[in-house]
């Protein structure tokens, strides 16, 4: 039984991507067990989103293996697919349609039967407190309602792994404390394993049972919470980071998607 | 199978239905060419013989209403990519073909829709169309250039990361294919560079096809016009599966 427990569910060997020659993910390895509560760490760019769509099967690798859940995201897609549940980082609703609409669409997606599905989206909704919202549209729902949305629709098909890229970016403490509660009532009863990536270390601090910190698209320390601050002769995991990363403000040159989004910031903003 | 492509159907007709100002602005523009051509250049066109104008432009601004929403459907495919909805359809357990044909045949039943509501204002306008039996297969023909161009739309949307591009399939793809359509003028007597143009324009045969259908003038004959829509579609549509198929999210 023991034995069992400590089965990884993530698996990562070796794994490298490049982008035209510039190396995003440089040769990294690690491994997740099940039920674990799992933080990635890392400034911009270190690689984190990079790995992210490569173990959901949104990229494919230059070199070395993943298995999610025993299956290969390469041959086996549809079973990986299936294993995961997923939180972008931005917003991947559909703004036009309800929040019911939003939910149907992903159940018919993962093909759960239609009496499930309905009694499942009614149960997830009123978990995330938004079940008596259910027929708004999306496009006037704050930031945080949609985040919890999105988590929702993200469990609808009961996953194994629940991958979440800074589910709490941009939101307020009442909001980020709702969710991170959600996520660990889902960690502790269903055992479903968490993967998340943030910059609020102290939520990292707080929830995760293991940590990796990424940098330069390589894993330069791994461990739990208290081995990071062993091994750095530091108080808080924050001061660990940032003895481990530098202090230095990593710059990026903005993706097309990245103006975009900005853009949209500002239309939505003008409109408000 | 059905139940994606059904959902991914439904989603475009609901979008769609919700947004109002997009079916009235989209009517504006075939509007405004019937009532500015059909009654601006209808006296000098049946003073030259060609018969009543009004009867000839309708096919093609019905076409014109067609083309501009499906390709516009399709090339919404780089909004989903830019916020975020695609990458939840690409993660999910179905293959892209499915989601492509849903996207394609909810495009081209949005767009054959609108050409319907266009067919029915230049009921208005005084457009009399030779026989009310031909209906069905006009709907048929309508559905038919959708489907090409849904496909299209989304074949160059699937290359294309943002909306820079935009502008230029609008001016340079779009604009020329509805004006070098035979739909505003009659072929027979155009020069010959204008008329090689539009024998390679897939519009020119729907164009055609409905013109035979609601008012009787024909000038490659309905056979020609649907196998040649046909075959076009088909080939787009096996193009646009291929392209989207390659999206990298």
């Amino acid at each position: 039984m023991s034995d069992k427990k400590q089965q990884p569910i993530v698996e990562v060997k070796n794994l490298t991507k490049k982008f035209n020659g510039l190396i995003a993910v440089d040769n990294i390895s690690f491994e997740i067990n099940k039920g674990d509560f799992f933080a990635f760490l890392g400034p911009n760019g270190a690689g984190k989103t990079t790995t992210i769509r490569m173990l959901t099967t949104l990229l494919e690798p230059t070199e070395g293996q993943i298995l999610v859940n025993g299956f290969d995201p390469l041959s086996q897609q549809d079973e990986v697919r299936k294993s995961f549940g997923i939180v972008f980082q931005d917003s991947s609703l559909d703004e036009e349609l309800t929040a019911y609409e939003n939910m149907e669409f992903h159940g018919v997606l993962y093909k759960i039967p239609k009496e499930t599905r309905r009694k499942r989206i009614q149960g997830l909704l009123e978990i995330v407190d938004l079940w008596n919202r259910k027929d708004n549209l999306v496009k006037i729902y704050s930031g945080g309602m949609r985040r919890r949305l999105e988590i929702a629709r993200g469990l609808l098909h009961h996953p194994k792994i629940f991958f979440l890229d800074e589910p709490t970016l941009g939101l307020d403490p009442q909001t980020r404390h709702k969710i991170w509660a959600h996520i660990h009532q889902l960690n502790k009863k269903y055992q479903t394993t968490i993967f998340f990536t943030t910059h609020y270390m102290e939520e990292a601090e707080k929830m995760a049972k293991t940590i990796a910190i990424i940098d330069h698209g390589r894993i330069i320390a791994q461990g739990k919470t208290k081995d990071l601050k062993e091994q750095t002769k530091t108080k808080t995991l924050e001061a660990a980071y940032l003895a481990l990363t530098g202090k230095t403000i990593r710059e990026e040159n903005a993706t097309s998607q990245d103006r975009m989004r900005q853009r949209m910031k500002m239309f939505r903003g003008r409109q408000r | 199978m059905i139940d994606v492509i059904y959902i991914m159907w439904l989603r475009q007709i609901k979008r769609y239905w919700r947004s109002k100002s997009r079916i009235i602005g989209s009517i504006g523009q075939p509007l405004l060419f019937l009532v500015a051509l059909g009654f601006g250049l209808g006296p000098m066109f049946e003073k030259a013989g060609g018969g009543n104008y009004i009867n000839f432009l309708t096919p093609g601004v019905i076409s014109q209403a067609i083309l501009f929403m499906a390709v516009f459907s399709g090339i919404e495919l780089i909004w989903d990519r830019q916020f975020g909805f695609l990458k939840a359809t690409l993660v999910a357990p179905v293959s892209r073909l499915e989601i492509v044909l849903g996207r394609v045949i909810g495009g081209a039943t949005i767009a054959a829709f609108q050409g319907l509501i266009v067919l029915f204002l230049t009921l208005l306008v005084g457009f009399r169309p030779q026989n009310l039996t031909a209906f069905p297969l006009a709907v048929w023909l309508m559905f038919l250039i959708a489907l090409l161009y849904s496909a299209l739309g989304t074949a160059i949307a699937s290359l294309m990361k943002d909306f820079h591009g935009f502008q230029l399939i609008m001016n340079f793809l779009v604009a020329p294919t509805f004006f070098l359509s035979g739909a505003i003028f009659p072929l027979n007597n155009a020069p010959r560079l204008i008329q090689t143009i539009s024998y390679i324009n897939p519009l020119t045969y729907g164009v055609d096809g409905l013109r035979q259908v609601l008012a009787g003038i024909t000038y490659f004959g309905l056979t020609i016009d649907i196998l040649v829509l046909s075959i076009v579609g088909t080939v787009l549509l096996i193009i646009g599966s291929y392209l989207f198929s390659k999206i990298e999210a």
